[in-house]
């Protein structure tokens, strides 16, 4: 348990923090690395979850396919692509692309098809273009699904970046794997530690945005 | 003899009343229809004696045992039960629906099977449709089940919660006709829930009309309630004004023909 | 494929290992999950909290779970146990929900028929409740047998070996083909395990109308997914 308090002085002490290896920095790193990941998966993977819900075409392939990638290891992808493109943040970026899209495609065409059909069919009905009945009904309504897909895809980057330092020097996971290197398991469970922090908050902060776009807060156009 | 309701009453831990001080009797061999609308309390007061609700005040007796003092599960298993539409295990066969309780009871599957086939073969099913899931059959064709796994354990009590209100008009008047035969032969004592006053006065010998809250509106044979409905209530709630209850004799060349409170005939005079 | 030929017996070694660590963690998961789905059915506000808990564990992150484990235990960090604790940790946080749900699937008036005609509690959750949360139970114990065995891999980071070590040793003296050997061992083990599950879940559940169309494009196209991913 002491080692418990040997981690939490390992955080607290000002000698770990400030220049380029300290624990700001750090965790700027891991969330740049995390918020990048999330939103280059998102500007490919919501468009398309949102066209597969709406026209309801492809969504056996592509449920196939998002749950083969699932089922690929994280860690083979990254070592794959650290050796295919070297050591640097583009690898462990790509492999995190690669991690965030399944969740953020099921995420978008659930919500799409979670849309109420009676909604989807008034608009219609009201001389609504297809367009508009994406982005003022399904969109709106599927929102909160949605966005459950963004904050399951950004739980595990947060989580998976820490991996990234395992082929660059990049992230909270540095302190995990010097310290595994070095025995020093103060440093190695102040990074853990440092990781799950940051990720519950992120966790955190998403459960109450997913909260706050729920569909009967009523952004509907009727 | 028979199953006794002493002045039962049940009060649940937040307040609602569902039934106060209902006393009642059906002898043995009889049917009682408790007829009520939702909220009337019928449900509560036929699930006390197979121990499902547990009074607050009051005993339910079954020939003149208090149900309170008799092992709960034991009791379940000497009472046939007959549940609304839905109520088959989906995961069984048709043929170990029906052999469910004779299981429980310790008998041979084997012998409980054997038993079962000729269950449904009573209940007018071919037994080949023992063979299938409930999923398999038609809704009628599920209450028909449901009543031979009421019936598979022998037992001197069954109970009926709204047993044919799922089905369509037709087919319900086909199981009313067969359960009427049934109990001709079997002569069980059957408490039946029903909110369709006109199953209640087909199947009943005894009926009971309640009103919201589990009080008595009237009690009778449904001869008695038709001849001397108590109040406005009632009247209402058995439709005397209804055209169809309020029938007449004309005499057409000779003979008497019925015809109802809207003038349409329904049947001749004979 | 050259690098298979002559490492068979690692390979063949390490995807044993990769069993004994995934099988007995998803195991664990399952049962702890029913223990918890069940509590969180039968009392709603105590399964509001333990839901709750199950959430937050699982965003915790898996490898400084790994790192967190041995210390609260009293475990070896190298130790096999640390890392099926933490993926049994994360499959029940996972699959906690899911058990809740599958008992709350279970039809009500089935449930009811049941009670009326003398099953007693114990017979009434063995013979009527488990049978029929089966279907959702299993659609939750898919997801969480694929990402089990996906991330016993990370033992490997910690020194736990696996076909995990493929990918580290792979990447640390630059043979690709070790990495793909890794991803793909791992890969065909999850879809295997996936597989088995399928044909248990039809077997437990004959009396479930089968969609046959559905089936076969489920496991069709997993096949030729796997080769996209390579």
């Amino acid at each position: 348990m002491n080692l418990f308090g040997e981690a939490l002085r390992w955080i607290g002490d000002g000698s770990h923090w400030g220049g380029p290896g300290g624990i700001d920095t750090r965790i700027v790193q891991h969330l740049w690395v995390t918020f990048a990941a999330v939103g280059i998966a998102a500007v490919l993977a919501i468009p398309l979850g949102v066209l597969i819900g709406h026209t309801g075409r492809g969504r056996l392939v592509v449920v196939a396919l998002a749950g083969a990638v699932r089922a690929v290891p994280t860690l083979g992808l990254l070592t794959l692509l650290g050796l295919a493109i070297g050591i640097g943040v583009e690898a462990p970026l790509l492999a995190l692309v690669a991690l965030a899209f399944p969740s953020l495609l099921a995420g978008a065409y659930a919500g799409i098809e979670a849309a109420d059909p009676g909604a989807v069919d008034a608009a219609r009905a009201v001389g609504m273009s297809e367009w508009q009945v994406v982005t003022r009904v399904e969109v709106p309504l599927g929102a909160s699904v949605l966005i459950g897909g963004i904050r399951a895809a950004t739980l595990q980057v947060v989580a998976t970046a820490t991996l990234a330092a395992y082929i660059s020097d990049t992230g909270l996971g540095r302190y995990l794997f010097s310290g595994l290197k070095s025995r020093d398991y103060a440093q190695m469970l102040a990074g853990a530690l440092l990781v799950a922090a940051l990720a519950l908050l992120l966790d955190l902060l998403m459960a109450a945005l997913q909260r706050a776009s729920s569909p009967t807060q009523g952004k509907v156009p009727s | 003899m028979g199953i006794e309701f002493r002045d039962v009453g049940k009060t649940y831990p937040d307040g609602t009343v569902a039934v106060t001080g209902f006393s009642c009797s059906i002898p043995s061999h009889r049917t009682l229809a408790l007829v009520g609308t939702s909220g009337s309390g019928k449900t509560t007061l036929m699930r006390m004696v197979n121990r499902m609700v547990e009074p607050t005040t009051g005993t339910v007796l079954i020939d003149d045992r208090d149900v309170h003092e008799l092992e709960k599960v034991a009791l379940r298993r000497s009472i046939g039960y007959v549940p609304q539409a839905g109520g088959l295990l989906p995961h069984r066969r048709v043929v170990d629906n029906v052999a469910t309780v004779p299981v429980l009871t310790g008998t041979t599957r084997r012998a409980a099977r054997t038993a079962a086939l000729q269950l449904l073969e009573l209940v007018g099913l071919d037994p080949a449709l023992g063979k299938r899931y409930p999923a398999q059959l038609s809704g009628g064709q599920q209450q028909r089940v449901a009543v031979a796994r009421a019936l598979a354990a022998d037992p001197n009590v069954l109970l009926m919660d709204e047993p044919f209100g799922a089905v369509d008009p037709i087919v319900r008047r086909d199981l009313q006709d067969q359960l009427v035969q049934l109990q001709a032969e079997l002569g069980k004592t059957i408490v039946l829930v029903t909110h369709d006053i006109d199953e209640a006065f087909k199947l009943g010998d005894q009926v009971v009309i309640l009103r919201t809250g589990g009080i008595v509106a009237q009690t009778g044979t449904p001869q008695e309630i038709l001849a001397a409905p108590a109040d406005d209530f009632v009247r209402d709630f058995v439709g005397i004004g209804r055209a169809e209850r309020s029938l007449q004799t004309v005499d057409v060349d000779g003979r008497n023909i019925v015809v109802d409170g809207s003038g349409r005939p329904v049947g001749v005079l004979t | 494929m050259t690098w298979l030929d002559t490492n068979r017996a690692y390979v063949l070694d390490m995807l044993v290992q990769h069993v004994r660590l995934a099988v007995p963690a998803i195991a664990i998961s399952v049962l702890v999950a029913i223990v918890l789905g069940r509590i969180a059915w039968r009392w709603p506000r105590a399964g509001t909290v333990v839901l709750g808990i199950a959430s937050l564990l699982y965003s915790v992150p898996a490898l400084p779970l790994l790192i967190v484990i041995p210390v609260l235990l009293g475990i070896p960090l190298r130790s096999g146990l640390t890392l099926v604790v933490a993926l049994a940790v994360y499959g029940t946080a996972l699959l906690a929900g899911t058990a809740a749900d599958a008992f709350r699937s279970v039809d009500p008036r089935v449930r009811e028929a049941a009670e009326a005609m003398g099953y007693s509690r114990t017979g009434l959750f063995w013979k009527v409740d488990l049978p029929l949360a089966v279907p959702v139970l299993l659609s939750g114990i898919r997801v969480i047998t694929v990402s089990t065995v996906s991330l016993v891999t990370i033992g490997a980071l910690v020194g736990i070996p696996s076909l995990g070590n493929l990918l580290t040793d792979g990447f640390q003296r630059d043979i690709r083909a070790e990495i793909v050997v890794g991803v793909l061992g791992t890969m065909l083990l999850a879809i295997a395990l996936d597989v088995l599950l399928v044909v248990a879940g039809a077997l437990l559940t004959p009396w479930r109308e089968r969609r046959p169309r559905r089936a076969r494009a489920t496991t069709a196209s997993a096949v030729p997914a796997v080769e996209g991913a390579a």
